[in-house]
């Protein structure tokens, strides 16, 4: 019973996190573009008159999507339309389970692992959920009935289904580097040393594979030099019909996967919670000095850290997101199939002649 | 496995949840121009989908060769460092086949979209 309680509270954590910082993520969006464009941003939503640099907003903003009008238009395929952005956001919530927040936490005589679901397979998990998500958009597009949508719908599941493809293979070489597909291996198989001061984590082992990965990753968020699906400038997007919190789920789903491709790319590129040079009982560093630290400080230490590379990352995407002009539809077609695929086929190659002499 | 029914349940909770709360909490009004489809400002075009373009079935049909190469790559990429350079041998004769189509398919134009 109390493992099932256990259970129970790592998942509201995660899930509090998520959406805390899926709602906050919108603010940090407003105010980073804000910053950008020399503008002042999102400052007017206040409590009782105190408004701490438009920090209520996101609280605002949520508010006011659930007090909205649940509309699902007459010639829409009702159950498919509700269907849509459930899908949508379960395939992507569900992923935050399976990302080790931090190594192991010892509290009375109990062992707690920091992450709910400990598989043997847990990048296929990440894998396999994150294409489900696809589903979301087709059946958005094509239910809601309307040409703009489907074909924002087609839009988005051809480039979605062609940077999966880049995204698979630059995951090849990885493998063989750390050879598991547990995620909490891969994590500690990068808390070794290279050369005996550099952290064997995945980007300096697998810089190509890191980069393809990136790159494949920013075009599923669907974000902007990605956003042919949603491209508000002249189709509007696959939830054109859609109003209320059932839009919102779409675009909580937008933001919760620049966090979860944040997540998932430092657990395997830029290894996790691992704090450079920190083993379980402190500081080891390459010349010599050590620090030792009790066991909860190094704790509060990796998720710190966990949380401070997806913060970084979550920071980049925006910073692209708003720095770079939208793709066409050609040139999004041949980033993926013409040069990252060619790309992570040559990167696998080189991995395996490396690693074998 | 009781986690990941945990995780499923949990979160199945909380989607439908959201989904259905502005059924529970929002307003509920009507009018025949709410009725109709988006049509960016234009009025009402057409009663049901029209075609769209076969290069997204083209793309389709790709992704499902490569990614279940991709599914070959993940197992073989696991082993590796106990097969060594017979698994590499082999992996690259059956990569040589996965690059020759890939370049048949390249050549053929399916990458090619209209500018």
């Amino acid at each position: 019973m109390s493992e099932v309680l256990i259970v129970l509270i790592k998942i509201i954590c995660a899930l509090v996190w998520l959406l805390a910082l899926t709602l906050y993520l919108t603010w940090v969006e407003r105010k980073e573009s804000a910053v950008i464009q020399d503008r002042i941003g999102a400052n007017r939503a206040d409590i009782l008159g105190i408004r701490i640099i438009g920090l209520f907003q996101p609280i605002a903003d949520a508010i006011k999507f659930v007090f909205k009008e649940d509309f699902t238009p007459r010639f829409s395929k009702k159950y498919l339309h509700t269907l849509a952005p459930f899908i949508s956001f379960f395939f992507v919530a569900v992923t935050i389970s399976a990302i080790p927040f931090g190594d192991v936490l010892r509290i009375g005589g109990r062992e707690i692992k920091l992450l709910i679901l400990d598989f043997n397979v847990g990048l296929l998990f990440v894998l396999a959920m994150l294409s489900l998500g696809i589903y979301g958009i087709i059946l958005g597009g094509w239910a809601s009935n309307n040409r703009y949508t489907l074909l924002g719908g087609m839009r988005g599941a051809a480039q979605l289904v062609s940077y999966e493809v880049a995204l698979g293979l630059s995951l090849v070489g990885l493998i063989m580097v750390y050879p598991s597909l547990n995620l909490s291996s891969i994590v500690h198989a990068q808390g070794e040393l290279l050369f005996g001061w550099l952290p064997k984590w995945g980007v300096f082992l697998q810089p190509l594979g890191c980069l393809i990965f990136f790159f494949a990753a920013l075009a599923e968020t669907k974000r902007v030099p990605f956003d042919l699906p949603e491209g508000e400038n002249e189709i509007v997007g696959f939830f054109t019909e859609y109003s209320g919190l059932k839009w919102g789920l779409f675009m909580m789903t937008d933001f919760m996967e620049v966090l979860i491709i944040s997540t998932l790319l430092i657990t395997l590129f830029f290894g996790g919670w691992q704090v450079p040079w920190m083993s379980a009982d402190g500081f080891h560093f390459p010349w010599g000095a050590q620090v030792l630290l009790p066991h909860g400080i190094v704790v509060l230490f990796q998720v710190l850290a966990f949380n401070l590379k997806v913060f970084f990352f979550c920071w980049l995407q925006i910073l692209i997101r708003w720095t770079y002009p939208r793709f066409r539809y050609d040139q999004v077609m041949d980033l993926g199939w013409k040069l990252l695929i060619p790309l992570s086929l040559a990167n696998i190659i080189g991995t395996g002649i490396i690693m074998s002499i | 496995m009781i986690e990941l029914f945990l995780v499923f349940l949990v979160f199945g909770t909380l989607g439908i949840l959201l989904v259905s709360m502005n059924k529970l909490l929002g307003p509920k009004r009507s009018n025949p121009t709410k009725e109709t489809p988006f049509e960016c400002g234009s009025p009402y075009l057409q009663d049901e989908i029209k075609p769209f373009p076969v290069k997204y079935c083209l793309v389709a049909f790709l992704f499902l060769l490569f990614d279940i190469e991709v599914v070959f790559f993940f197992p073989w990429a696991l082993v590796f460092k106990e097969i060594g350079m017979t698994g590499l041998i082999i992996m690259f004769a059956y990569m040589f086949v996965l690059i020759v189509g890939f370049i048949y398919a390249w050549k053929k134009g399916a990458f090619e979209w209209e500018k």
